[in-house]
C-alpha cells in the first residue's frame, strides 16, 4: 500500500457535555500529499475546525475524545500514539495551525518577538540572540514594516491583519511541514485578507508546505485548494479536486452551497437558491444521511441509512443515494450550469 | 434613472464627529446622498470607514455633528411629540448581532409587541395577538415561537425575529446593519430572499449596510462606496461593477475573491493588490483619503479633498484622477 504524507483513517471526535455526548466529527477519512493544499468547507458546526484541531493534537485539551479506531498517520505513524516528546517536537515543529482570531490566539503579555523565539528556542535549540535575528527575519518575510522595532511591541499595538501576519510568522517560524489554516481571513477586510492569501500562498511554494484550508468561503477556496472536501454536520460528504467540486459538484449539498452564494461577476437578480431549515443537531445525528432534512432529492432510504461513498474517478467522491443504481435519475449538474442555475 | 422617483431620505454633508483621546475621530465626514422610495441603497467599506455610523446617523440614533438629513422633506431632529412618533415608526432598524440586539428576558411575543403597543396600533389584546402570529408567519416562523425566548433560536432564526420586531410597525424605512454578517452562508441566502419578498410585498425602502460586496451586488439596486468616512462611489449596483471608476472601488473589487477556481486563476495576474492598511481616522490628514494607498495619487490629492461628482448616468464619484 502506498504511503501518503498525511493519513486521516476513520476520524471520530466526540465531546462529552450537560446534554449529552455531541459526535462532532464522524468517521472522517482524507489524504494530504507533501506540498499539497486541501480545503475543508462546511458551515459552522460542521466538525471542520474539529478535525483539523485533532489533527494538531489540540482535541484533548478541550475535553473532547478522540475515539479508539481512529488514525491520524504522519509519515506512516499514528500521531494518536506519540508520547509527550513525540508529541512535543510534532506539535509547533512539523505541524503548525493559524487560528482565526489572533488577538486571542496571541499572548497579549508577551512581545510579539518572544513569541516567535519561543518556538524556535525550543524546536531549532537557537539561542537567544539567534532566534531573535530569526524572529527580525520572519516579521520581514511576513511583510511588516520597521520589523527591529516592531519585535518589541505587544500584540494590542498592531491592527488585525498584521496580527495576524505575526501568526504566520510564528507557524513557519519552525518551518513546519503541514500548516493548518483554521478561518485564517474571516475576521478580516477583503482587501487584507487578499494580502494575507497571498503571504500563505507564497511561503506555501517557496517551502513545499502541505496546507489544510479550513473555511466556508467558496472564494477564498477557489484559487488556493487543489483538493477539496465537503463537510456536513461531522461527515465528509463529498471530495474531490477543486474542479471536481466547483464544475461537477455531485452531492445535492455541495451543488445547492455554490448556488447560495451570490457572484460578483454575474448579474443575479433574482432569488438566491437557499437551503431551507438548519443543520441537525449533533446530540441526536439521524441515523441516515444528516442532509436528508434539507435535501430536495430526499428518498426514504436517505432517512434510514447513511450512503456508502461512490466514486467518480481521481479521487472523486461523494456520499449520496442517487448513484445508486436504483436511485431515480436526477440531473447532474455539469461544467457552466451549476452557477445559478 | 431616478429623477422622476420620490425622494424618501435626503442626506446632504452628513458629519458625525466622537471627540476621543487621540484627537477628534472623523467617523463619517461630509457623506451626502439620497435614497429613493422603493429602492435599496447599499453601502459597502471595510471595517472601521463608517458605514454603521452613517446609517445610525441618518436616522437619529447619533446626534449629527453637521449636514442636513431630510426625511420626506422633513428635518428628523425638529420633530417633536405625536409627529416624532410617527417618524419612529416609519423608520425602523435591523442590527448585526441579534444575540445582543434582543432581549433576553422578554419572549419573541413581547419583543415584537412593544413596538405595536407604543404605537398604539392594536385595539384589543386579541388583536394584538393576532397581529404578532402574523408577523411570525411573515418572516417564516410559526405562531408556537411567539412564548419562546430568544436563546431557544437558532442565529437565522434570531435574524428573523429581529426583521419581524422591525416589521411589527408598518415601517416605510428600514436600516439594515449587517444582517446577515454573523449567519452561516445557507442561512445568509434565505434571509436576503426573506429581504427581497418582503421589500416587493410591502414597498419598503433599504439601506443595507455590509461588508460583503457580492452580497450588496446582489440585493441593492445602487451601491456607495466608502472610504475612511467619505463617500467615494456612488452609482447603479452593475454599473459598479462593470465600471467602477475610482481607485479604492476598483481594489476593493479586485480583492474579491469569486467562487469559480477558472476565473480565479484568470484574475490572478490582473488583480490590483493594494499595499498598507486603512489609516486612523483620528485627524486624518488633508486631501484624499486614499491618497497614501493610491497608486494614481498627485500633488493635488494631497492639497484638496476631491468633490463627489456626477460623471454622468447618476454615476457618482469622489477622484480627481476620474475625468
Amino acid at each position: 500500500m502506498e504511503k501518503h504524507f498525511l493519513e486521516v483513517k476513520n476520524l471520530n471526535v466526540s465531546f462529552h457535555t450537560y446534554a449529552g455526548e455531541v459526535k462532532a466529527v464522524r468517521g472522517v477519512s482524507f489524504t494530504l500529499e507533501e506540498g499539497e493544499a486541501l480545503a475543508i468547507v462546511g458551515e459552522s458546526g460542521c466538525g471542520k475546525s474539529v478535525t483539523a484541531k485533532a489533527v494538531m493534537g489540540l482535541v484533548q485539551r478541550t475535553n473532547g475524545v478522540v475515539k479508539p479506531g481512529s488514525q491520524i498517520l504522519y509519515r506512516g505513524e499514528n500521531i494518536l500514539d506519540y508520547n509527550k516528546k513525540q508529541w512535543q517536537a510534532y506539535k509547533g515543529g512539523e505541524c503548525a495551525i493559524i487560528f482565526q482570531d489572533a488577538l486571542v490566539s496571541l499572548n497579549p503579555t508577551m512581545r510579539v518577538g518572544k513569541q516567535i523565539m519561543e518556538n524556535l528556542m525550543a524546536h531549532k535549540h537557537m539561542n537567544r540572540r539567534e532566534a531573535r535575528q530569526e524572529a527580525i527575519r520572519m516579521l520581514r518575510v511576513v511583510g511588516i514594516p520597521e520589523p527591529e522595532r516592531r519585535v518589541d511591541q505587544y500584540p494590542h499595538e498592531f491592527s488585525g491583519g498584521m496580527r495576524q501576519r505575526v501568526m504566520i510568522a510564528i507557524a513557519f517560524a519552525c518551518d513546519p511541514k503541514i500548516l493548518i489554516c483554521d478561518e485564517p481571513t474571516t475576521a478580516l477586510d477583503v482587501t487584507i485578507q487578499g494580502q494575507i492569501l497571498d503571504i500563505i500562498k507564497q511561503l506555501q511554494r517557496e517551502r513545499n508546505t502541505s496546507v489544510i484550508m479550513i473555511t466556508h468561503d467558496l472564494g477564498v477556496v477557489a484559487n488556493m485548494a487543489q483538493k477539496i472536501a465537503v463537510m456536513y454536520s461531522g461527515i465528509i460528504v463529498e471530495r474531490g479536486s477543486c474542479e471536481d467540486i466547483f464544475y461537477r459538484p455531485r452531492h445535492p449539498y455541495t451543488w445547492a452551497l455554490i448556488r447560495s452564494v451570490p457572484r460578483l461577476d454575474l448579474s443575479n437578480k433574482q432569488t438566491l437558491a437557499s437551503i431551507p431549515g438548519t443543520p441537525p443537531d449533533l446530540l441526536n445525528p439521524p441515523a441516515g444521511c444528516p442532509f436528508c432534512t434539507r435535501c430536495e432529492h430526499c428518498m426514504n432510504i436517505c432517512k434510514e441509512q447513511m450512503p456508502e461513498y461512490t466514486d467518480f474517478g481521481d479521487g472523486h467522491q461523494a456520499a449520496c443515494w442517487l448513484h445508486h443504481p436504483m436511485a431515480p435519475k436526477v440531473k447532474m449538474p455539469e461544467k457552466g450550469e451549476v452557477i445559478h442555475g | 434613472m431616478a429623477e422622476n422617483k420620490e425622494v424618501l431620505l435626503h442626506v446632504s454633508h452628513l458629519k458625525k464627529y466622537f471627540h476621543v483621546s487621540g484627537g477628534t475621530l472623523k467617523a463619517v465626514d461630509d457623506v451626502s446622498f439620497d435614497i429613493y422610495k422603493g429602492e435599496t441603497l447599499g453601502m459597502v467599506g471595510e471595517s472601521g470607514c463608517g458605514k454603521t455610523t452613517c446609517g445610525r446617523t441618518c436616522i437619529g440614533l447619533y446626534s449629527r455633528t453637521g449636514g442636513e438629513v431630510l426625511f420626506k422633506g422633513v428635518d428628523p431632529e425638529t420633530l417633536k411629540g405625536k409627529e416624532r412618533l410617527a417618524y419612529k415608526k416609519a423608520v425602523q432598524m435591523v442590527f448585526q448581532d441579534p444575540c445582543s440586539s434582543l432581549d433576553p428576558r422578554m419572549t419573541v411575543a413581547e419583543i415584537i409587541g412593544e413596538g405595536i403597543d407604543i404605537h398604539h396600533l392594536a385595539k384589543n389584546k386579541k388583536e394584538r395577538a393576532e397581529m404578532i402570529y402574523k408577523q411570525l408567519e411573515l418572516v417564516g416562523l410559526n405562531r408556537e415561537h411567539a412564548n419562546r425566548f430568544v436563546h431557544e433560536f437558532s442565529g437565522g432564526q434570531r435574524q428573523r425575529i429581529g426583521i419581524a420586531r422591525a416589521l411589527a410597525v408598518n415601517p416605510e424605512f428600514i436600516v439594515l446593519d449587517e444582517p446577515i454578517s454573523a449567519l452561516d452562508v445557507s442561512i445568509q441566502a434565505q434571509v436576503v430572499n426573506l429581504l427581497i419578498e418582503l421589500q416587493k410585498k410591502m414597498g419598503l425602502t433599504y439601506l443595507f449596510v455590509a461588508h460583503d460586496l457580492s452580497m450588496v451586488k446582489h440585493i441593492s439596486d445602487r451601491v456607495a462606496v466608502l472610504y475612511l468616512g467619505s463617500l467615494v462611489e456612488l452609482t447603479t449596483s452593475q454599473e459598479l461593477y462593470d465600471h467602477p471608476l475610482h481607485p479604492y472601488t476598483q481594489a476593493l473589487m479586485s480583492a474579491i475573491p469569486i467562487p469559480d477556481p477558472e476565473v480565479e486563476r484568470k484574475r490572478d495576474q490582473e488583480k490590483i493588490r493594494l499595499e498598507g492598511e486603512v489609516p486612523s481616522p483620528i485627524d486624518p490628514p488633508p486631501g484624499c483619503r486614499f491618497r497614501m494607498r493610491c497608486k494614481y495619487a498627485t500633488a493635488q490629492c494631497a492639497a484638496e479633498m476631491p468633490a463627489l461628482r456626477d460623471v454622468g448616468d447618476g454615476h457618482w464619484v469622489a477622484c480627481h484622477c476620474v475625468k
